[in-house]
């Protein structure tokens, strides 16, 4: 730790202090667990003895999120097997992670993705392979299976002391408040019909395919706040659902969000103006559920409990690689024809030192992160509520979190023990330090934080928690402040250096799983076409047949 | 009172003087509870059994008898009069405080209804027959014989009245019965305890003594806290019968209630059926998918936990196993076991070839790999009022079933009133039907309910079926082709189609049935 960070630290320490005062004996216990920071520390260092030998490999991913999946899930597409996954932590899924207990299946971050149109093609494929699909349209639309549509109720909001249907409330909405909603939603029509010159949307999953227009990439450059501000939009009922649609999907607020990403929200998950939006796919598991099925596919390709420490590209475009077996506690080695780091950018400064010295120190600060607190509380029994019956998503208006999700809503367990998701984004102006406050927090602080803000819409929850386990996400979300998202940083980091390529959501300053699986898929072909460029032509190896590999073996 | 001045004044005989005014309002006190109890008895007979007149005769004619035997055997008690006054009020209140909670529990879990509440009435008449001639015999020697027998007199009769209009007018309506007779159990063992203050010069061990009559209070008060678990008040205004049988249990509450020569169950407020016109209902939903399958062996039942289908399903002689699937174990235990319930289903919780599984049904038949297919499958969940019931008439849940039925299984639905939600029935037909069935509506008069409508169905298409079983009740060959017909204002409309994903139907059925309530 730097001298600096480490007084941050200090700074933030009386802000956990506060949190347990009250030194209050909770009737249940659980775990703090994180991201594996002591190994990210080491990476950091880089203070470890040297791998002995170098292990000659086709291929290197390094990261088993979604991206680094997605890199692993072509190759095997394709028939290309000489490939190796390295997952630092003891499971991969990144922020798709889940874990399981004796109740059910939760997730511990990432937990749907919206129905995709037949245009998202890579991950209609996955869903199909997954067996999410069960056929096709007329118009070739997928008709997806009933149980991983969200079941009804979808939403609900605790306001005034009970339950309201959905998230917007329109009780006791005033005719100032009614028109602003429409007008708002009328904005967002205007961008679903918009097309540029060569015929593409402004706004679409995965956003490589949209527009590039001046018009479109104009709403880069103000906050969402401001973009509402110059329409006028006043009412406080519309501005907190915003809000709440921000923090939600980009861990950030309406000041600190980019128009573009604030409009993306709402346009690119329409069809058409005046449509509902997309119908949302989830899972017990939450995306978990995709994950599982990805690395069944790559075998025993995938190496967990790997730390990368260090990847040094060589001129030749074959890269050496040097990284930490956990497990087995010594170092290992490898010299890849080519490698894909499929991390946040940031981490990519800090195992690539060559990087690091390439695009300089300002490029990694253009992509900050939101941390993200994710607990799930073990519930005997349902606690009382009032109002509208419990829905998948339940949020709280006046709260900083984001509500919690019901694990059990989708395997249909009305009754009885049940598994609920709590959400916190970290929102505040200054992500690294809301990290240092986040990280200073011990289980009782993160506990209290939890439970006080359910308790404002069930006071007996308390006595209903068996188990209360806490996620700290260090790096939860990119998040998309004004300017990120046609930056020319983030341009520069979709390129490759030298022979490493590079694919995560980071790349496109938009957190979601579409963008994660649009850059492992480019990625993993980038690679197949340097590698194999003198062995086939494309054509041949999307067909399915791979001659080129062979040679790799 | 001038009396009580008088009577005062006399010289005390034996040990301190006593205060016979104070006396005097404890016989007040004790004659109202002793009416109270009686009334308690007759009132709670006449719910539970009915016929009010021979329930309210029986029981007084016990009650008056017993009170004779008590004043006779009163002669025996020949020593430590006030520490004796003591204890029957104590008995009186245990015994007389407890009555309804017993006779309630004694008709939801034996059959020894009658015997428990001629015993109880028999006690608590023989206690309180015994009260008055011992406060006479203590008060003997203070007051003049002549006013002392009109002062008791006088005041017996009094409370009595008290009683009469307070059991009707304010203790029925405010407490219910179960809240009534602790209340009253607590006014006996007071006036048990206050005694031991007034009779003090006459009795021995104080501390004893007041310790018994303070656990039996302690007792009663318990009870009285806990009374909610017999009955609540607030319903019982709810409800236009009395409440014979409540319970939460963990996914509902489960009611039963007695009045006009019948008995009704409620989930959650919503009746499941009337003893007077189950059998219509129950004939009607199970009989029909036989008819078309008349060799079924393997039945499964989703819902039902009253058991009311099944002893319709064992009228099939081939049939070898019925697996019934009900989420609430409290509802199929009441149906295994409460005498009321096993007389309605002929005990067929108990037959050996009936399964009970206590599952959320969807999840069971999503789950479950221990039951090869079933060759009828009857469908009787509540109405889907609520998303947690909703979502047993989606697609999903027919399409899960469909999985579980044997080539050629045919199967009936309940599917609410297509009179009274004519857009619900149709919508949850229009369900099945995109779910692979082919289906063959029918409807029938259950005069508790409404019209009330099922769907007959299979994957095979099937002609609508003619014969059924004699000996019925309702139905008979005539009455099953009658069913299939629509008029007009029940008649099929367009609706859309019932999804996890969407639960349009608890929008459709919550929407029409507001308009009739």
């Amino acid at each position: 730790m730097k001298r600096r960070t480490l007084l941050s630290a200090a700074a933030a320490l009386p802000f956990a202090g506060l949190a347990c005062k009250r030194l209050h004996k909770f009737p249940f216990g659980g775990e703090l667990l994180g991201t594996s920071m002591e190994m990210g520390h080491f990476v950091r260092d880089g203070a470890l003895p040297q791998p002995e030998s170098y292990e000659p490999i086709g291929v290197i991913i390094v990261g088993g999120g979604v991206a680094g999946l997605s890199t692993a899930r072509h190759f095997e597409g394709v028939g290309f097997h000489n490939y190796l996954l390295l997952e630092l932590e003891s499971e991969v899924g990144g922020t798709s992670r889940s874990g399981r207990n004796g109740v059910s299946a939760y997730p511990l971050a990432a937990h749907y993705v919206p129905a995709p149109t037949k245009e998202l093609t890579n991950l209609v494929k996955l869903l199909d392979e997954a067996g999410v699909i069960e056929g096709y349209d007329s118009a070739g639309e997928p008709i997806f299976a009933e149980q991983y549509l969200v079941r009804s109720p979808d939403e609900r909001i605790f306001f005034h002391g009970q339950w309201w249907e959905g998230l917007y409330l329109h009780a006791g909405e005033s005719p100032e408040e009614a028109r602003q909603y429409s007008a708002f939603f009328k904005e967002i029509d205007y961008w679903t019909l918009w097309r540029d010159a060569k015929g593409r949307k402004a706004f679409t999953l995965p956003r490589s395919k949209g527009s590039d227009d001046p018009e479109v990439r104009a709403l880069d450059s103000l906050s969402f706040k401001a973009w509402l501000d110059a329409r006028g939009f006043t009412s406080e009922r519309l501005l907190w659902l915003l809000d709440y649609a921000v923090r939600d999907d980009f861990g950030s607020r309406l000041e600190t969000t980019s128009a573009w990403a604030g409009i993306f929200y709402f346009a690119a998950r329409k069809q058409g103006p005046g449509e509902e939006s997309r119908p949302m796919l989830t899972w017990p598991e939450g995306n978990g559920f995709l994950i599982h099925h990805m690395q069944k596919v790559c075998g025993d390709r995938i190496r967990t409990g790997h730390a990368v420490t260090r990847l040094e590209p060589q001129p030749d475009g074959t890269v050496r690689i040097m990284a930490w077996n956990i497990r087995e506690n010594r170092p290992v080695g490898f010299l890849a024809q080519r490698a894909v780091f499929a991390g946040p950018v940031q981490m990519a400064g800090r195992v690539i030192p060559a990087l690091q010295k390439a695009r300089g120190k300002t490029f990694f600060e253009a992509f900050p992160a939101t941390p993200w607190l994710v607990a799930n509380l073990t519930l005997r029994s349902r606690p009382s509520e009032h109002g509208f019956p419990v829905a998948w998503d339940n949020v709280i208006r006046q709260s900083n979190g984001l509500g919690y999700v019901v694990a059990t809503h989708q395997s249909l367990r009305d009754h009885g023990p049940t598994v609920w998701t709590y959400y916190h984004a970290l929102a505040g102006p200054d992500p690294k330090a809301d990290w240092l406050k986040l990280a200073a927090m011990d289980w009782r602080a993160c506990a209290e934080l939890v439970v006080n803000d359910l308790k404002r819409a069930h006071p007996d929850i308390e006595s209903q928690i068996a188990r209360l386990d806490v996620m700290r996400w260090g790096h939860a979300m990119i998040r998309p402040r004004p300017g990120l998202l046609w930056s020319s940083e983030l341009a520069l980091s979709r390129e490759p250096f030298l022979g490493v390529h590079f694919a995560h959501s980071d790349l496109s300053g938009l957190a979601l799983f579409e963008e994660a699986q649009d850059h492992g898929i480019r990625a993993a072909e980038e690679v197949l076409d340097r590698i194999s460029l003198p062995f086939a032509p494309a054509s041949e190896r999307r067909s399915g047949g791979f001659p080129g590999a062979a040679s790799l073996k | 009172m001038d009396e009580v001045e008088a009577t005062a004044s006399l010289p005390a005989v034996e040990g301190a003087p006593l205060n016979a005014s104070l006396l005097f309002i404890s016989v007040f006190l004790i004659a109202a509870c002793g009416l109270i109890y009686e009334l308690v008895a007759g009132t709670l007979a006449s719910y539970l059994l009915g016929d009010s007149v021979l329930q309210f005769s029986t029981v007084i004619g016990v009650y008056l008898s017993a009170m004779g035997l008590g004043s006779y055997l009163s002669k025996f008690i020949n020593r430590g009069l006030a520490q004796r006054f003591v204890d029957l009020e104590l008995a009186v209140a245990l015994v007389g405080g407890f009555s309804a909670p017993i006779l309630f529990m004694a008709f939801a879990h034996t059959h020894a209804f009658r015997p428990t509440l001629y015993g109880i009435v028999a006690a608590v008449g023989t206690l309180v027959g015994l009260e008055i001639p011992i406060l006479m015999r203590i008060l003997k020697d203070q007051v003049r014989f002549k006013d002392l027998v009109a002062q008791v007199l006088t005041l017996d009769y009094i409370g009595a009245l008290a009683a009469s209009l307070l059991f009707p007018l304010l203790l029925m309506p405010k407490l219910g019965l179960v809240r009534t007779s602790l209340l009253f159990g607590m006014l006996n063992a007071a006036v048990g305890l206050w005694s031991t203050f007034l009779l003090k010069s006459q009795m021995g061990d104080l501390f004893m003594v007041r310790l018994r009559c303070a656990v039996i209070l302690v007792m009663l008060g318990l009870g009285l806290a806990g009374a909610h678990k017999f009955t609540l008040t607030m319903e019982e205004e709810v409800f236009s019968d009395e409440i014979v049988y409540a319970k939460d249990s963990p996914y509902q509450r489960i009611v039963m209630t007695r009045g006009r020569g019948s008995f009704q169950l409620f989930l959650n407020g919503n009746l499941q059926f009337s003893s007077a016109d189950e059998y219509r209902y129950h004939e009607a939903l199970v009989h029909p998918p036989f008819a078309l399958n008349p060799s079924a062996k393997r039945v499964l039942v989703c819902g039902g936990g009253d058991g009311l289908a099944v002893r319709e399903i064992l009228k099939h002689t081939n049939v070898e196993r019925v697996v019934l699937v009900d989420l609430d174990p409290a509802m199929t235990d009441m149906a295994a076991n409460m005498p009321l319930m096993r007389e309605l289903n002929g005990s067929a919780l108990a037959d050996p070839r009936v399964k009970v599984v206590n599952a959320d049904a969807m999840m069971w038949i999503a789950d479950d790999r221990s039951e090869s297919p079933f060759d009828v499958a009857i469908v009787d969940f509540p109405d889907p009022n609520a998303y947690a019931l909703g979502k047993l008439y989606t697609t999903r849940f027919y399409k899960l079933l469909k999985q579980r039925l044997a080539p050629g299984a045919t199967i009936s639905v309940q599917s609410t009133s297509p009179l009274m939600a004519r857009q619900s029935f149709w919508c949850i037909n229009a369900t099945m039907e995109a779910a692979g069935f082919k289906t063959r509506p029918y409807h029938l008069a259950v005069p508790s309910f409404s019209v009330w409508g099922y769907i007959l169905a299979s994957q095979q298409p099937f002609e609508i079926p003619h014969q059924t079983l004699p000996d019925l009740r309702f139905l008979s060959n005539d009455a099953m082709a009658a069913m299939f017909a629509f008029p007009k204002d029940m008649d099929r409309v367009p609706t859309e189609i019932n999804r996890l994903d969407n639960q349009v139907l608890v929008h459709l059925y919550t929407r029409e049935w507001k308009r009739w309530s």
